[in-house]
C-alpha cells in the first residue's frame, strides 16, 4: 500500500535553483488556498484566498509567525482552470535561497508535501489536461524517476543511509510484531512483551530517526553552503576581513557588478566544504551613516547564519559595547574574531586577550589582521570546527533529500503518538494503528513493509500454532 | 432426480454446503454431491469454530445469510468471547462444538432448504467445451448437466495420508482420496500444486485425569455467532489445559528419523501458524514445554481432541510421548494424528467472484484455493454459491472490499498475492481491522445481501432497527448531562477521576473502564435504553457504546479506507495489453497480464507491482 492516489497537496519550486531576481513556488490540490492563507496576507480589504473571482493575482506579505518573510504576489487559478486542473496558487518571491527554503518549509508545516518529480504534469493527465499523444513521454518519466530517485538519493547518502533505514525497518518490523502477536495469537501460548519493553524499542527506534530527522540541518547546509555572517561595530574591518577571507578578486568583480551585488552570494570551501557570507552586500556599503543602521539589519540578518563572526577592533578595544553585541546575537555559533592585532604592542595584546578569555570564556577567539592577511588559515580551521560535523567524520548518516526527510518526520510523528498510546494504556488494536502508520511513512523510502512481513517474522520467531 | 440444474457443487464440506445452500435460496436448482452422505458437515480436525479473525467471518457469513453461524450456535458445546480485555476489533466469538451434532444439524438445514438435491457419487470429471463448464461425469459414469460447477474438493484430490513411514491414500483418515478432476484440469491449462496439513490424536476422556489439567470454562454470559434470534446457549463443557515436558519432546524425537516431514518424503508446504507437535520441538529447541488444549468432540461421546499435538509421527511414538503429559497417563487413543498432502490450485487463477479465469462458471472453494479452516472455507463457498447464481442470471456479482468484510481481504489476498501456504485468516491481514468488527457484520453486510434476494426480510429488518435504536440511542448519550454526586461513587469505583462539574454523558464514556451497560443502573441513564426491547438489546446498547468510545479511530480508518478506495473506482479493461507498455517494469507487465485486474486498485495490491507502475498505468489510462 505503498501508494496513495494523490489528492493531497503538493507543492514545488517551479523556477530554476541559483539565484535569480525572482522564484516562483506553485501549490496544488485541495488544501492549497486554505495553505496559502495560512502563511499569506493580502495586502487588500480581503483577506480570504478562498473567495475572490478566479483566476486573480493577490499582492501582500509572506509571514514566517509574525514576521514579515518577503512581499510576494500570488497568482490562484480555481479547478478545473488550471495547469494541474486542481486548485493551484503560485507564490511569486523574491529571489533568495533563503525565502525559498522557508516558504517551502511552511508550507511543509502547513499539510503541503513535496512534490515528486514530474507530478505535476501526472496529475494534469489525470485531470484530463493533456493529450494521450503526450501521456507516453511522462509514463516514460515517472518510469525513469524511481530510479533517478534512487540513484540520487544513493549519490547524496553518506555512511550507509540504506543500511541505517534497513536496521529501522527490521526494528520496526519487530515491534509491530509484538503488537500484532499479541492481538493475533493471544490464545497462544507465548509470552508477550511488557510494555516498558515495547517503550524502550520504541524510544530505541525513535531516538535513530531525531538523529537523522536532525541531521537534515546538516545535510541541506552540505549541499547550500554554510551560512556565515559577519558581525560588528562600524571600521572594524569587516570588508577587509570578508576579502580576505575570499579570494579577493572574485570579491572585487563582483563589486565591480555593483547592482547585482544583491544576487551574488560569496562563498569559500574549507576542506572539502562550502561556506556561504550572507549580507555581504551590506558589508561593503562601508560609509557610515549606512554602517550605522546596518548593526540592526546585521543582527536581523545574522538569524540566517549558522555560524556568526563577530568582529573586534583590537584598536579600539571596548569589551563593554562588544559583550552587548554578543548577547544580541541568536543562538548561533559564535566565532570572536579580534583585528587589527598588528597595530598593538605585546603588552596591548596581552591585555586583550586575558579581557577577552574571562569574558567570553566558551567562545573560540582568534586574533587576526585582516590587512595583512595574518592568521586568516586559522580562522578558517575555526570556522569549519565550529560546525558540528561530527556527524560526516564519524561517517554517520546525513539526510539531504527532503522527501526522506518528511517521510522521516511523519514516521517519528507516528511513533510519538505510539509512546503516548503506551503511556495511556491503549489497547494493542489501537497501538497498531499508529505503528502501521509509522510503518507506511518509513515505507516511502524503504518500499512498503506488508503483513507477509510482519507474519513471516511473527513465526519465524514465535511458536505459534495449538 | 433431473440431470439438468443450475449449479452443481461438488464436495458438502464448510464450503460446499454453504455454496449449495447460497445458491439454492436464491433460487438456483443444486445438485450437491458427495461421497459418502453421512459426512456432511464434517470438522475433520478441531471440533470448534471461529477465533480471532475467524470469528469474524462466521459473523460476516451469518450477516450475508448463510448457514455457518446457526449450525454453530445450534451445535455449540462452549461459547467464549476471546480478547475481551482489547479494543471491540479485537472481540472474537469462539465455539467448541458438538462435532456429530454440527455435522447433523448442517444436514437438516440442507434437506431443509428448497431446491437441494443431493448425489452420493465421486465426480471424476467435469464437461467442458469452448473452456465452458456444462456438468459433470461421476464414478458410475452418470453425467449430470449444470450451468455452473462449484468444485470444493477440501482435502481429496489426490490426498495422500503419512503416519510415520506409512502412506495411504486417502481425503480423510478411512475415507477415499479422489482423482481424476486434478489431471483433467492441468489439462485445461491449469497450474495445480501440493498441500500439506495435519491432525491430532484422538483420546479416550475416560482415560484421562483432568484433575491435574487446567480447567477452561465458556463464558457466564454465552452470546450467538448468528444475528438472528436464536436461544442462548445453557450448560455448557469445559476445555482443559495441559504441558508437554522434556520427557514427551525426547520420545518424540526418537520418531524424527522416520518422520515423513524430516525425511523429505512430504512435498507440500505446511502452515507456519499450525505446526505439528515435532515441528515445534525441532524449530524451538529451547522452548521446554507446550501448551495443549484438551477439547471435548461433543456431548455424548468420550472423544476428545488434543490441540497442539498433530503430528505424523509413528503411531507407538505418538502413544509413548502422549503417556508422558500430565493427566495423560493411562490415556488410551483412538486413533493417532497424521499429516495428509493434497492438490490446489494457485488461486491467482480464479476472479474476485472465485470464478476460474480459465474455464467459464467453474468456481473453486475452499483448500483447493490453498486457504485451510472451517471459517475460511465456509466463506468462499458462500460467495462462490451467490456468484454462480448471479452470473447465469445475468446479474452484477457480489464482491466484497477489504474496507466491508475480511471476506473480502481473504478473496483479495488469494486472487492478487497467492499463497505458499495454507492461507489463514489474521487480524493482521486486514487494513482496517476497526471497521470490520465482529459486532457490525450485519450493518455491514445484510444489506448487499438481502438486496440480491439471499438475507431474508426478517434479517433486514432486525438490522435496520439496530441501526436505528443505536444510532438514537448514540444521540441521547450525547445530550444527557449528568450530575457529579449522581456518577462519582462508580467512577471512584472503577477507578477514574471524579467529576467536578456536570459533564455529557458521552465525554465519560470515552473514559477507559466506564461502560454504558454499568451505567445503566442509574435510572436516569436507563431512562433513555428504556424503549430498546427484544432480544437486540444488549446489541443495540453495545453498538452505540462501541461508536462513541471509538469514534475517533473509525472515522480515522473510514477516511484511510475512502482515501484507498479512489483506486478502486478506476476500472482496467481486461484486454489491456500490458505487455505492449515499455514504461511498466518487465515483472510488473507479467504479473498484470497474467492476474487481469479489475480496477486499479487491484493492480497496486499485486506484488510486484510497484508505485511507479500504478503512475504509469494512470497515465495510459488517459483519464
Amino acid at each position: 500500500m505503498a501508494f496513495s492516489f494523490s489528492t493531497d497537496t503538493i507543492c514545488a519550486l517551479s523556477t530554476p535553483e541559483g539565484y535569480g531576481a525572482l522564484s516562483v513556488i506553485r501549490i496544488s490540490g485541495e488544501s492549497a488556498f486554505r495553505i496559502s492563507e495560512k502563511i499569506f496576507t493580502p495586502a487588500g480589504k480581503n483577506k480570504s484566498l478562498t473567495d475572490r473571482a478566479y483566476p486573480c493575482v493577490v499582492f501582500g506579505k509572506v509571514m514566517d509567525g509574525l514576521q514579515i518573510l518577503d512581499e510576494a504576489v500570488l497568482t490562484l487559478f480555481k479547478a478545473p482552470a488550471s495547469f494541474t486542473g486542481e486548485d493551484t496558487v503560485e507564490f511569486s518571491l523574491h529571489g533568495s535561497p533563503y525565502i525559498r527554503k522557508r516558504v517551502l518549509e511552511l508550507l511543509a508545516e502547513h499539510g503541503c508535501r513535496p512534490a515528486t518529480e514530474g507530478e505535476f504534469t501526472k496529475r494534469a493527465f489525470m485531470h484530463d489536461k493533456m493529450d494521450l499523444s503526450r501521456a507516453e513521454a511522462v509514463a516514460d518519466l515517472i518510469h525513469s524517476e524511481s530510479e533517478a530517485e534512487h540513484k540520487i538519493a544513493m549519490r547524496q547518502m553518506r555512511g550507509g543511509f540504506s543500511e541505517e533505514l534497513r536496521e529501522l525497518r527490521e526494528k520496526l518490523v519487530n515491534f509491530a510484531s509484538l503488537v500484532e502477536l499479541e492481538l493475533d495469537f493471544g490464545e497462544e501460548d507465548v509470552e508477550f512483551a511488557d510494555r516498558n519493553l515495547l517503550k524502550s524499542h520504541v524510544q530505541g527506534v525513535l531516538k535513530k530517526i531525531n538523529s537523522l530527522t536532525a541531521s537534515f540541518k546538516l545535510g541541506n547546509v552540505i549541499k547550500r553552503g554554510v551560512p556565515v555572517a559577519i558581525i560588528g561595530e562600524p571600521n572594524a574591518g569587516k570588508s577587509t576581513l570578508l576579502n580576505a577571507l575570499l579570494n579577493e578578486e572574485r570579491a572585487i568583480v563582483s563589486d565591480i557588478a555593483g547592482t547585482t551585488r544583491d544576487t551574488v552570494e560569496d562563498e569559500i570551501s574549507i576542506r572539502g566544504l562550502l561556506f556561504r557570507f550572507i549580507d555581504t552586500a551590506g558589508i561593503r556599503e562601508t560609509q557610515d551613516t549606512i554602517e550605522n543602521m546596518g548593526i540592526e539589519r546585521a543582527l536581523e540578518k545574522a538569524k540566517q547564519a549558522e555560524v556568526v563572526l563577530l568582529l573586534a577592533d583590537a584598536s579600539r578595544w571596548n569589551p563593554v559595547e562588544l559583550q552587548s553585541l554578543f548577547e544580541r546575537i541568536g543562538n548561533q555559533s559564535v566565532i570572536l574574531v579580534i583585528n587589527k592585532t598588528d597595530l598593538l604592542t605585546v603588552e596591548q595584546q596581552m591585555t586583550i586577550q586575558q579581557e577577552a578569555e574571562s569574558r567570553f570564556n566558551d567562545v573560540p577567539i582568534v586574533y587576526i589582521s585582516a590587512s595583512l592577511k595574518k592568521e586568516i588559515d586559522l580562522l578558517k580551521n575555526t570556522l569549519f570546527e565550529s560546525l558540528d560535523t561530527s556527524a560526516l567524520q564519524n561517517n554517520q548518516t546525513v539526510i539531504t533529500n527532503l522527501r526522506h526527510y518528511e517521510a522521516l518526520k511523519r514516521t517519528e510523528e507516528y511513533l510519538t503518538k505510539v509512546l503516548a498510546d503506551i503511556d495511556m494504556h491503549i489497547s494493542g488494536d489501537f497501538l497498531a494503528m499508529d505503528i502501521r502508520q509509522a510503518l507506511f511513512h518509513l515505507g516511502e523510502i524503504t518500499g512498503e513493509i506488508t503483513t507477509d512481513d510482519l507474519l513471516g517474522n511473527i513465526f519465524s520467531k514465535f511458536c505459534i500454532g495449538k | 432426480m433431473t440431470s439438468e440444474y443450475d449449479v452443481i457443487v461438488v464436495g458438502a464440506g464448510h464450503a460446499g454446503n454453504e455454496a449449495a445452500a447460497a445458491a439454492a435460496n436464491l433460487g438456483s436448482k443444486v445438485l450437491l454431491i458427495t461421497m459418502d452422505m453421512t459426512k456432511i458437515g464434517q470438522m475433520s480436525c478441531n471440533p470448534a469454530m471461529g477465533g480471532v479473525a475467524k470469528g469474524q467471518i462466521v459473523r460476516e457469513i451469518d450477516a450475508l445469510g448463510g448457514y455457518s453461524g446457526i449450525v454453530s450456535d445450534k451445535t455449540a458445546i462452549q461459547f467464549r468471547m476471546l480478547n475481551r480485555s482489547k479494543g471491540p476489533a479485537m472481540w472474537s466469538p469462539r465455539t467448541q462444538n458438538d462435532r456429530t451434532r454440527f455435522a447433523e444439524e448442517w444436514r437438516i438445514m440442507l434437506e431443509n432448504t428448497p431446491n437441494v438435491d443431493f448425489w452420493q457419487d465421486s465426480v471424476t470429471s467435469l464437461l467442458v467445451k469452448d473452456n465452458r463448464v456444462f456438468g459433470v461425469v461421476t464414478s458410475l459414469g452418470i453425467e449430470f448437466k449444470a450451468k455452473s460447477v462449484v468444485l470444493t474438493n477440501g482435502t481429496f484430490l489426490n490426498g495422500l495420508i503419512h503416519i510415520g513411514e506409512k502412506q495411504l491414500s486417502g481425503g480423510r483418515a478411512g475415507e477415499k482420496s479422489s482423482s481424476g478432476i486434478t489431471e483433467q484440469l492441468i489439462q485445461l491449462g491449469f497450474e495445480s500444486g501440493r498441500m500439506k496439513t495435519g491432525t491430532p490424536a484422538r483420546i479416550d476422556g475416560r482415560t484421562l485425569d483432568y484433575s491435574v489439567m487446567a480447567e477452561q470454562k465458556g463464558d457466564e454470559i454465552p452470546e450467538n455467532f448468528s444475528f438472528t434470534d436464536l436461544p442462548p446457549l445453557t450448560n455448557q463443557l469445559s476445555c482443559y489445559i495441559t504441558y508437554t515436558n522434556q520427557k514427551v519432546h525426547d520420545i518424540l524425537k526418537t520418531g524424527f528419523e522416520k518422520s515423513p516431514m524430516f525425511n523429505g518424503r512430504i512435498q507440500g508446504l505446511g502452515p507456519r501458524y499450525c505446526p505439528s507437535i515435532e515441528d515445534k520441538i525441532s524449530r524451538f529447541a529451547d522452548k521446554t514445554e507446550h501448551q495443549l488444549f484438551v477439547e471435548p468432540e461433543g456431548r455424548n461421546t468420550v472423544e476428545i481432541y488434543v490441540n497442539g499435538f498433530s503430528s505424523s509421527l509413528p503411531e507407538d511414538v505418538q502413544y509413548k510421548a502422549l503417556q508422558e503429559i500430565p493427566g495423560f497417563k493411562n490415556c488410551k487413543m483412538f486413533r493417532p494424528g497424521y499429516a495428509i498432502e493434497y492438490d490446489y490450485f494457485p488461486p491467482v487463477q480464479l476472479k474476485h467472484t472465485l470464478e476460474t479465469k480459465l474455464v467459464e462458471n467453474l468456481y473453486f472453494a475452499g483448500q483447493i484455493n490453498g486457504t485451510t479452516g472451517y471459517e475460511e472455507a465456509a466463506c468462499q463457498g458462500l460467495m462462490a454459491g451467490i456468484n454462480a447464481h448471479l452470473k447465469i442470471n445475468e446479474q452484477n456479482p457480489l464482491v466484497l472490499g477489504r474496507d466491508e468484510a475480511y471476506i473480502g481481504v481473504l478473496i483479495d489476498d488469494l486472487i492478487n498475492k497467492g499463497t505458499d501456504e495454507p492461507y489463514r485468516m489474521f487480524t493482521s491481514r486486514a487494513e482496517y481491522r476497526i471497521l470490520l468488527r465482529q459486532d457490525n457484520a450485519d450493518l455491514r453486510l445484510t444489506e448487499k445481501s438481502y438486496k440480491i434476494g439471499l438475507a431474508r426480510e426478517d434479517r433486514y429488518k432486525n438490522m435496520l432497527n439496530k441501526k436505528a435504536l443505536s444510532e438514537e440511542l448514540v444521540k441521547a448519550v450525547r445530550n444527557l448531562s449528568v450530575e457529579p454526586s449522581l456518577i462519582n461513587g462508580y467512577l471512584v469505583s472503577v477507578g477514574s477521576a471524579e467529576m467536578k462539574q456536570k459533564a455529557k454523558l458521552d465525554t465519560l464514556l470515552s473514559r477507559p473502564f466506564v461502560s454504558l451497560s454499568d451505567l445503566l443502573y442509574f435510572e436516569e441513564v436507563n431512562q433513555i435504553t428504556k424503549h430498546i426491547q427484544g432480544y437486540q438489546r444488549k446489541e443495540i446498547i453495545e453498538q452505540a457504546e462501541i461508536f462513541i468510545k471509538y469514534e475517533g479511530y473509525i472515522n480515522r480508518e473510514r477516511e484511510m479506507a475512502d482515501k484507498m478506495n479512489r483506486l478502486e473506482d478506476i476500472p482496467l479493461k481486461e484486454s489491456f495489453d500490458y505487455m505492449s507498455i515499455g514504461s511498466l517494469s518487465m515483472e510488473a507487465r507479467q504479473k498484470l497480464s497474467n492476474i487481469k485486474p479489475l480496477t486499479l486498485g487491484q493492480a497496486s495490491r499485486i506484488s510486484g507491482v510497484s508505485p511507479s507502475d500504478i503512475s504509469v498505468l494512470m497515465v495510459h489510462l488517459g483519464r
